[in-house]
């Protein structure tokens, strides 16, 4: 066997990804269930001569990634539950800088310090609105550690490509099941690294002037531009600004190109669709069961499939609109009260249509969870 | 070189109101580093939020204005990438050692290279006067109408018991030795902590019976002594000024290098 087959938990394929994406610089703090990520990288990030630092809180850690990132590093953070709540304010100061970041939340049982060693996903909401004020954002999920690995490397490109911290929404049941892991070749995916600009030291450079496509190349920080770095609203030169029109067209430059560039953001996974008449929709973990679930029910001849949503945020609308238009019942899985179901019943033709199959007591969501709403619809009972 | 060219002229006039102490820190910072005969290039300024940290914008240098309270998380991450640069934190009282207070103790605990500066006025300005944690025991504030029951940090004290390995106090009236010791801060290989007393006639001398910016100036050269004056002895309510500690420790980016190198034979 080659020595590139490993049989890992999640938390360490989520590592393996992040060095293979060229991971520079990680900050962090202890918390369940994502501690195997700062421990791991404490062992291999000085060995490639990249910085590994335990600060002394959530929010810190955040803050140093941010530090770290305008510098021309690529930088990552991980967390939990309570730990997610305590990065949003420093997750939105990357948002309105365009910092590229990458935050792993590994969701546990919530609210408060809730259910720390078991699965949920409770987060997603907090995904996408978690900071305060009017933005866009990348969230990113995954099943099982090969997909996990792709998305991780995926994440650290979109988010040097976008500017833009990008939340990789895994779930405690994905971070510690082990699992056979092959990993990639160097050059097998692609690893996208920061557009640097062209401007020539000594020469004014503009850190928020956007190009005519929308994209800002960067200066590392400390370079050779010397430039101002805000959270306030701000003007090209960076500087604090409260005029109208400019602050119009930053809080549209921000939005638009995150949610304009949803068709090259979204990553979804097609099982038996094609003639399924009814369609399971799922995500991270909970997209095991609903697999589970389709095959053993095709086994049995019934018309049924799934579309595994990789791309959380923003919400891939479209494809769970054109996907379900042949279904005659949709039902999402998740282990929530109820978070990316809405965003079904806004996409599709008929939100009558739609069903909520969940879990929330801290067990991992069961095919019988499943089965017994695809029963009750279809008028057999529970 | 005149203080004008290492500022950022376009951006003037700044913002703080007639009076404030936090101009002349600043003209004092761009001498400190003019006699350390540092390039532009090589400085960087980490602030947090509150009147201090507007200094970013108006010095030509590498600036960062971040969220309240996290100027050295923030500067922790510039300076471990980059240890090569010059790392210099102004901060606000309230943001230093309030919001900020645990950053601050962990950087002093780990002496990595970064010079944090208090503008310690004695008040949140910014958000027009509200009591800070340096503000004294019985002061007035608008969030302290009746009188302040909190009593007030000793923000060298705290400094020291955290372990930093340069620790000073001035004011904005010792502006020649205000100098020396900035100068002396960002020249020691090590976290260092200068707290910079700093006056808001707008909002603590209001409410604090000082007439002008000039009462609140001599009331620092009236009130301050250098360490272990005499003076000091006959009247122990003196808040001395001077250098408390400067010391050499192992410093975080240095021992970080042996970690790598470490890691790497271990291969």
């Amino acid at each position: 066997m080659k020595d590139n087959v490993v049989f890992v938990q999640g938390n360490e394929a989520f590592v393996e990804a992040a060095l293979y994406a060229g991971l520079d610089f990680f900050a962090g703090y202890p918390i369940t269930p994502s501690t195997e990520i700062a421990e791991l990288l404490a062992l291999r990030l000085p060995k490639k001569e990249g910085v590994f630092i335990q600060m002394e809180d959530e929010i810190s850690s955040m803050c140093a990634i941010i530090g770290a990132s305008l510098t021309g590093k690529k930088v990552m953070t991980a967390t939990s539950g309570p730990g997610f709540s305590l990065k949003q304010e420093a997750i939105g100061f990357a948002v309105m800088t365009e910092t590229p970041s990458v935050i792993i939340n590994v969701q546990r049982g919530g609210p408060s310090t809730g259910l720390p060693t078991s699965g949920s996903q409770g987060d997603v909401m907090q995904a996408r609105w978690g900071t305060h004020g009017e933005h866009a954002i990348i969230t990113m999920t995954a099943s099982n550690n090969q997909d996990a690995f792709a998305i991780t490397v995926d994440a650290f490109n979109l988010s040097e490509t976008f500017r833009t911290p990008v939340i990789l929404l895994f779930d405690e049941i994905v971070a510690h099941t082990r699992e056979r892991l092959i990993i990639p070749e160097p050059g097998e995916i692609k690893v996208i690294e920061r557009l640097k600009t062209s401007v020539k030291e000594g020469t004014d450079y503009h850190p928020n002037l956007p190009r005519e496509d929308g994209r800002l190349p960067m200066s590392d920080f400390g370079g050779v531009h010397r430039y101002n770095v805000t959270g306030l609203a701000h003007d090209m030169w960076g500087f604090p600004t409260t005029d109208s029109t400019t602050v119009y067209n930053l809080m549209h430059h921000l939005v638009d190109k995150i949610q304009g560039h949803s068709k090259e953001i979204t990553r979804t996974k097609e099982y038996y669709i094609d003639d399924a008449e009814c369609l399971l929709i799922s995500y991270g973990s909970s997209a095991r069961t609903a697999l589970h679930v389709v095959e053993d029910r095709r086994l049995r001849g019934e018309k049924i499939g799934l579309l595994e949503l990789q791309t959380l945020w923003p919400f891939p609308a479209e494809v769970v609109k054109k996907k379900s238009v042949n279904a005659r019942c949709v039902i999402v899985v998740e282990m929530n009260m109820g978070q990316i179901v809405h965003e079904v019943k806004k996409a599709v033709d008929d939100p009558e249509k739609v069903f909520l199959a969940n879990q929330i007591n801290g067990s991992f969501i069961q095919p019988t969870d499943v089965l017994n709403i695809i029963r009750i619809i279809q008028g057999k009972g529970a | 070189m005149a203080v004008k060219d290492y500022i950022r002229e376009k951006f003037f006039p700044h913002i703080w109101c007639p009076g404030c102490g936090h101009g002349t820190i600043m003209t004092s910072l761009i001498r400190a580093i003019e006699k350390l005969e540092k390039e532009k290039n090589d400085i960087v300024i980490v602030s947090g939020i509150g009147c201090s940290s507007r200094i970013c914008g108006y010095l030509d240098f590498h600036t960062l204005h971040t969220i309240h309270g996290r100027a050295l998380a923030f500067a922790t991450g510039v300076k471990l990438s980059r240890p090569e640069l010059t790392v210099i934190a102004p901060m606000g009282d309230g943001d230093a050692f309030a919001i900020g207070g645990n950053h601050l103790i962990h950087a002093a605990r780990r002496n990595i290279d970064i010079t944090a500066i208090i503008m310690n006025n004695n008040i949140y300005g910014m958000t027009g006067g509200q009591y800070s944690p340096s503000t004294g025991y019985g002061d007035f504030a608008t969030t302290a109408p009746y009188s302040n029951i909190d009593h007030p940090f000793d923000f060298v004290k705290l400094a020291v018991g955290a372990g930093a390995s340069f620790v000073a106090r001035t004011t904005t009236y010792h502006v020649t030795s205000m100098i020396k010791i900035i100068e002396k801060a960002i020249a020691h290989h090590g976290f260092s902590v200068v707290e910079i007393m700093s006056q808001c006639p707008t909002y603590y001398g209001r409410k604090n019976k000082f007439a002008s910016a000039v009462d609140m100036l001599k009331y620092y050269n009236d009130h301050t002594t250098p360490i272990g004056s005499k003076d000091k002895e006959k009247n122990p309510e003196l808040i001395e000024r001077g250098i408390f500690v400067d010391k050499e420790m192992p410093e975080y980016c240095d021992e970080y290098d042996k970690i790598i190198k470490m890691a790497s034979q271990g291969e």
